[in-house]
């Protein structure tokens, strides 16, 4: 049973620290998407993991077991690279056999092995070639050929579908996540994407530079992301964030215009009297009759400026300005249905109570009922 | 990528081309296509005139036992001093190319012996291991080591393989250096996740990956052993003893220049010349093949 568990792992680079005690733990089979904005680590906690990489501070248990110490080889841990990293000098074949040749495997199971992947991978065919024979898509095979091969205890994946076409990449992701629950090899698969790191993960890792924003399963962070950067994260178009006061006793909220949020699912005492970030994904806004006024329904409407309406087909994005006594605010909603009919360029939102997620003004956490 | 600039006319580029074509005619093709003629001469013993004599230069030359003896031993020679500098630079480059402290430092004087013009070079090995007065040779034959390469044909030999190398690493480093900062940090990643680790990764990994670096070095490694360590054998043994470090380059300068047999020299030089011409098709068709794939 290969669980994974990350304790307090640390790493800085001379004096500049990279990553910031994370604390992580996996069950067997399960993987875990990092995401994160380039730059935050997401490479380097990986190659930690590796061992291509000595940490500061911290543990790594695989299976229980304190890899630390352990040279790369020895972690029997298999990973692919961003660029794939094939020998440019081997068939297809020798990469794949490559590593297991090296662990002494007799020649019969080095042949089964690779011919069960590239069976499951569609490489059959492709077996003599060299790399630089190979496409894009067919070198992303091959790496995952090379990894699965190993029939290792751990994945790695660094962004392995960021350098294929959109098309591509959306198959792929599929494919790798069907392969990953066959095998039931437990994953680590790090991507700046969104969407991969909520389709791809049992779990979710949010790195904001090098600090872990919220370690949770995908629909838990996008139900109640631990702070704006993960709100703000996660989700497209990203959640729309409006500046509020709280008072009376942490219950309503009010706007800058004056406009009172009551929040219906119950009271921030905590807040009371503080700043505080009222956030609103584009999807939850919807249209409010055209009477004006009355909020029916609604914990309050917003008047939009629109200035730009792009029609998806089967939905509409709208991005308009919001005045808010004297600053204006960016806001996008997504509509269901074809572009709106306005009023002198302007559309009235209603904000449903029931969706919108407090934030603390001044830290950006995220606070709960209570 | 191919690039192409047209000119009206034919004029400026002539005009352009022409110096470098003058520079190529007056010191190549010109003392060439003489050393040819020549080689089908023969001059009378008072360099009064010479008769016109075809080929029989070249007969009398591949007759000469002796002759056949040079060319043995400077391949000998060549390969050794190519496979003495090359192994050495790349286990420098090796090193060189790790996380090091003052690798800068390391690097700048790992190259300065290029510098160094090839008789001073002579001039520093000879300082050091001269059997009298050398730093290290005087000691060595003290502490009873049987060393004098002004008597013992291997000891010579030994020497000016030693002295040819050590002015050629400083250049197959910089090649390897280079080659080995081209193979991707993430491949040799990969493999050590695979497991191969020192003697096996350098012999299944970087040294396939480097061969397009190794077959060139090879080539001009051949070369210069073969031509441009004729200033550092001549300052050391002059060829000597006897023949022993008596290449194919001493032999035409000691036949043409100091026995006047200019004939029979000149067909030496063609004959150089034509290894010269057979050693450097063989690269482009290689290289070629190379870049093209
Ligand atoms: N060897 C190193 N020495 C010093 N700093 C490093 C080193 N490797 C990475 N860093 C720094 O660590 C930080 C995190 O790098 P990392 O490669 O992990 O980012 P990332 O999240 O993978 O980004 P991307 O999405 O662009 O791949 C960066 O600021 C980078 O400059
Ligand atoms: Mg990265």
């Amino acid at each position: 049973m290969a669980t994974l568990e990350l304790q307090g792992l640390a790493k800085s680079f001379d004096k500049t620290a990279v990553l910031h005690r994370i604390d992580v733990s996996l069950q067997d089979g399960e993987m875990l998407a990092i995401v994160g904005a380039s730059g935050c680590g997401k490479s380097t906690l990986l190659r930690l993991v590796a061992g291509l990489e000595q940490p500061s501070a911290g543990r790594i248990l695989l299976a229980g077991r304190d890899i630390i110490r352990l040279d790369p080889a020895a972690r029997d841990i298999a990973m692919v690279f961003q660029n794939y990293a094939l020998y440019p000098h081997m068939s297809v074949f020798d990469n794949m056999a490559y590593g297991l040749r090296i662990r002494g495997l007799s020649k019969a199971e080095i042949g089964r092995r690779v011919q069960v992947a590239a069976d499951m991978l569609g490489l059959d065919a492709l077996l003599a070639r060299k790399p630089r024979q190979l496409s894009g898509g067919q070198r992303q095979r091959v790496a995952m050929g090379r990894a699965i091969v190993r029939e290792p205890q751990l994945f790695l994946f660094d962004e392995p579908l960021s350098n294929l076409d959109a098309k591509l990449r959306v198959q792929m992701r599929a494919e790798i996540r069907r392969i990953q629950r066959n095998l039931g090899v437990t994953s680590l698969y790090v991507t700046h994407d969104q969407t991969e790191a909520m389709t791809l993960g049992d779990k979710l890792l949010v790195l904001n530079e090098g600090r872990p924003a919220q370690f949770a399963a995908p629909m838990e962070v996008f139900a109640r992301p631990a702070d704006t950067y993960v709100a703000a994260f996660i989700g497209a178009p990203a959640m729309n964030f409006l500046p509020a006061t709280m008072g009376e006793g942490g219950v309503v909220a009010t706007l800058a215009d004056g406009a009172r949020l009551v929040l219906t699912d119950g009271a921030r005492p905590g807040l009371a009297g503080r700043k505080a970030t009222i956030g609103i994904r584009p999807e939850h806004l919807v249209l409010a009759g055209k009477g004006g006024g009355d909020a029916g329904g609604f914990a309050t409407t917003l008047d939009l400026a629109v200035e730009l309406i792009e029609p998806l087909g089967s939905e509409t994005l709208v991005h308009g300005m919001l005045m808010l006594d004297g600053t204006s605010l960016t806001l996008v909603a997504r509509l269901p249905g074809g572009p709106p009919s306005l009023t002198d360029g302007r559309l009235r939102l209603g904000v449903p109570a029931a969706e919108l997620h407090v934030f603390d003004g001044e830290t950006g956490k995220r606070v709960e009922v209570g | 990528m191919e690039r192409r600039t047209l000119f009206q006319g034919w004029k400026l580029p002539v005009a352009l081309v022409l110096p470098q074509l003058l520079l190529t005619f007056v010191f190549f093709l010109w003392p060439a296509g003489q050393a040819v003629w020549y080689s089908m001469t023969q001059q009378d013993p008072f360099g009064l005139g010479s008769v016109f004599v075809g080929l029989s230069n070249f007969r009398e030359l591949f007759a000469d036992p002796l002759y056949v003896h040079t060319i043995l031993r400077t391949l000998v020679f060549c390969f050794a001093v190519s496979a003495l500098a090359m192994t050495v630079a790349l286990a420098l480059a090796l090193v060189a190319n790790r996380e090091l402290r003052g690798r800068a430092i390391y690097r700048t004087l790992l190259i300065w012996p290029y510098a160094v013009a090839p008789a001073m070079a002579a001039i520093l090995w000879l300082f050091m291991l001269d059997p009298e007065i050398g730093l290290l040779g005087h000691p060595l034959v003290k502490a009873g080591l049987p060393w004098d390469y002004h008597v013992s044909g291997l000891d010579a030999q030994f020497l000016v393989v030693l002295a040819s190398s050590w002015k050629q690493i400083s250049y197959n480093f910089i090649f390897f250096l280079a080659g080995l900062q081209s193979i991707p940090q993430s491949v040799i990643e990969a493999a050590r996740m695979d497991g191969a680790r020192g003697w096996r990764r350098l012999r299944t990994i970087i040294l396939p990956l480097l061969s397009p670096t190794m077959f060139f070095l090879l080539v001009v490694n051949l070369v210069y052993a073969a031509f441009d360590t004729f200033g550092t054998i001549w300052a050391l043994t002059e060829g000597g003893p006897g023949k022993a470090t008596e290449t194919l380059v001493i032999k035409v300068y000691r036949d043409g220049m100091i026995n006047q047999d200019i004939g029979g020299s000149s067909a030496q030089s063609v004959v150089l010349m034509l290894g010269v011409i057979a050693i450097t098709a063989v690269q482009f068709r290689f290289m070629g093949r190379r870049t093209k794939t």
